[in-house]
């Protein structure tokens, strides 16, 4: 049997994980074994085998090169949510954005949240992303001199975070 | 107060009736929700661990369906105590590995249960009697809405409640119904139902969920996506399929009755012959005969046994409440024994199952 991975040498190690009673095997040589952190026991990637093999090196292609990254609030490595399939913070969403986005597409039904919004964030999507918008131009604006915009903007961001409901023209 | 004096005895406890019950145990909610700016439980380290867990725990016990509930810290509860709340499916086999910095707060009724740093700082779950899943949603949202009130929620507007494992981020929501189902096992359809059931998103588990063999023919099953989906759409997608897996139960056992009724007769009469019999029985084979026991009664074959009752039993049969009528450490050889002691006494007064039954069974399905 050859590895999966690299498909020239024999495969040595075995893994098998059974979920929802649908077997998963996972077969490597030990030169990829060693790769992806399974001659350690403690240490196999358990992202993939939970997200699906090819979860985790997913991640790792997100990251930039050389020094690993980590969650600057947390300080969670890419290697530690290999490990444990676990996150560390809330912020670790962002810092590992990139690699998540695939992940979540996989995992779940849609990759934008549908549902609940605790009732002291309800300013809603649409008007937070307004807000955004908004916030953006004021930031040209200023870049350019263009301060008789930039007041105007200003005004608007205000008017639109103290009353949310209303219609903001412009 | 101990939780042995909080919680109500396991007679009372099976009494506790809900709609569709003949198939549909219990219906179950749960939200993982956590703070922003703290790591998670698994991450943190233990002194941040412990800051967010008082925190938490003063937020949820001011909470008024949580008035007069327990409260215990999950260092403070002995191993048997925290076997004898798994088995009644308040916490997860997870969290009952917690110690220092986990907590779990459960109110006077037993039906909504918060653990605090499990796998994330908040699971809270609303566990009703029976086919009640929408009322289960709309219970534990309430309790949700108020916790959102004082605590500061780690929330993204596109990704929703941000939770330790992305296959929980979005809505945080995981509806289940735990089912019994054993004509469908007896039939030998129930591969097929499962592997249905799989392609539609949806997850079947044992008796205590992930990871737990399907004993007494009892399955949980749950949604799994939990992004890009509404929670009431997440609820009615499920109350749809639990609809569809009561017929087809009810149909097999018809079906059965009417094709295969000495294959039926054969089961039930065994089950109540080793049962009400046996000098030593495993908790597993206890299980698993008491759920064709239950069947039995179901199809009016076992006219002086209520539902309750084998209920009761099914629950008092599990090693942690079985250990608990008897002071001493038991072993397993020793629990297998006064199990059947139980069993033997309880199905004292119980007459051996009619062939073929006087009527058909009393029980209508559910009309969902």
């Amino acid at each position: 049997m050859l590895c999966m991975l690299c498909q020239k040498k024999e495969a040595r190690v075995h893994l098998t994980d059974v979920k929802n009673g649908k077997i998963k095997k996972v077969d490597l040589c030990e030169d990829c074994a060693k790769a992806k952190g399974v001659d350690d026991p403690t240490g196999f990637a358990l992202a993939d085998l939970l997200l699906g093999l090819g979860a985790g090196e997913e991640l790792t292609a997100g990251g930039t090169e050389g020094a690993e990254p980590a969650c600057p609030a947390c300080g969670l490595t890419q290697s530690d949510f290999k490990k444990a399939g676990r996150l560390g913070c809330p912020t670790c969403y962002e810092t590992f954005a990139e690699g998540l986005a695939g992940m979540l597409k996989t995992m779940h039904k849609g990759t934008r949240h549908v549902g609940k919004v605790p009732r002291g964030l309800k300013l809603g999507r649409e008007v937070q992303e307004r807000l955004q918008a908004l916030q953006r131009s004021l930031e040209a604006a200023i870049a350019v001199e263009n301060y008789e915009e930039a007041a105007r903007l200003r005004d608007a961001i205000k008017q639109l975070r103290e009353n949310p409901g209303a219609v903001v023209a412009g | 107060m101990k939780l042995l004096d909080f919680l109500s005895p396991p007679t009372e406890a099976a009494q506790r009736a809900g709609p569709g019950n003949r198939i549909v145990l219990s219906s179950r909610v749960r939200l993982a929700r956590n703070v922003a700016g703290f790591a998670f439980p698994g991450w943190a380290k233990k002194a941040e661990r412990q800051r967010v867990c008082e925190l938490l725990r003063e937020a949820v016990v001011r909470q008024p369906q949580m008035r007069d509930g327990f409260i215990a810290t999950l260092e403070g509860l002995s191993a048997l105590d925290k076997q004898i709340l798994v088995e009644r499916h308040l916490i997860s086999r997870e969290h009952a590995a917690k110690g220092a910095g986990s907590a779990l707060v459960l109110s006077r009724d037993e039906r909504l249960c918060v653990m605090i740093n499990e796998e994330d700082h908040l699971r809270m779950q609303a566990l009703l009697p029976g086919c009640q899943l929408k009322e289960a949603w709309l219970a534990i949202d309430e309790l949700d809405t108020g916790l959102e009130q004082e605590l500061d929620y780690a929330f993204s507007h596109t990704l929703g409640y941000l939770t330790a494992c992305p296959t929980n981020l979005g809505t945080g929501i995981r509806v289940s119904a735990m089912l019994h189902l054993p004509a469908l096992v007896l039939d030998e359809q129930i591969t097929q139902i499962i592997q249905a059931v799989n392609k539609l998103g949806l997850a079947v588990r044992g008796l205590y969920g992930e990871g737990t063999e399907a004993l007494g023919n009892v399955f949980q099953v749950s949604n799994q996506m939990t992004l890009g989906e509404s929670e009431i759409e997440i609820v009615e997608r499920l109350a749809k399929v639990v609809a569809q897996i009561i017929e087809h139960e009810e149909n097999a056992r018809a079906r059965l009755l009417e094709n295969r009724p000495k294959m039926i007769y054969n089961h039930v009469g065994r089950a109540y012959g080793i049962l009400a019999n046996a000098h030593s029985v495993s908790s597993k084979e206890a299980i698993n005969l008491l759920s064709l026991l239950r069947l039995g009664v179901d199809l009016g074959l076992l006219p002086d046994l209520r539902r309750t009752l084998v209920d009761e039993l099914f629950m008092l049969s599990q090693p942690a409440h079985l250990q608990l009528r008897h002071s001493e450490k038991l072993s397993a050889e020793e629990r297998d024994i006064l199990r059947a002691d139980m069993l033997r006494e309880a199905l004292r007064e119980v007459r051996r199952p009619l062939s073929p039954p006087p009527a058909p069974p009393v029980d209508k399905p559910p009309a969902t």
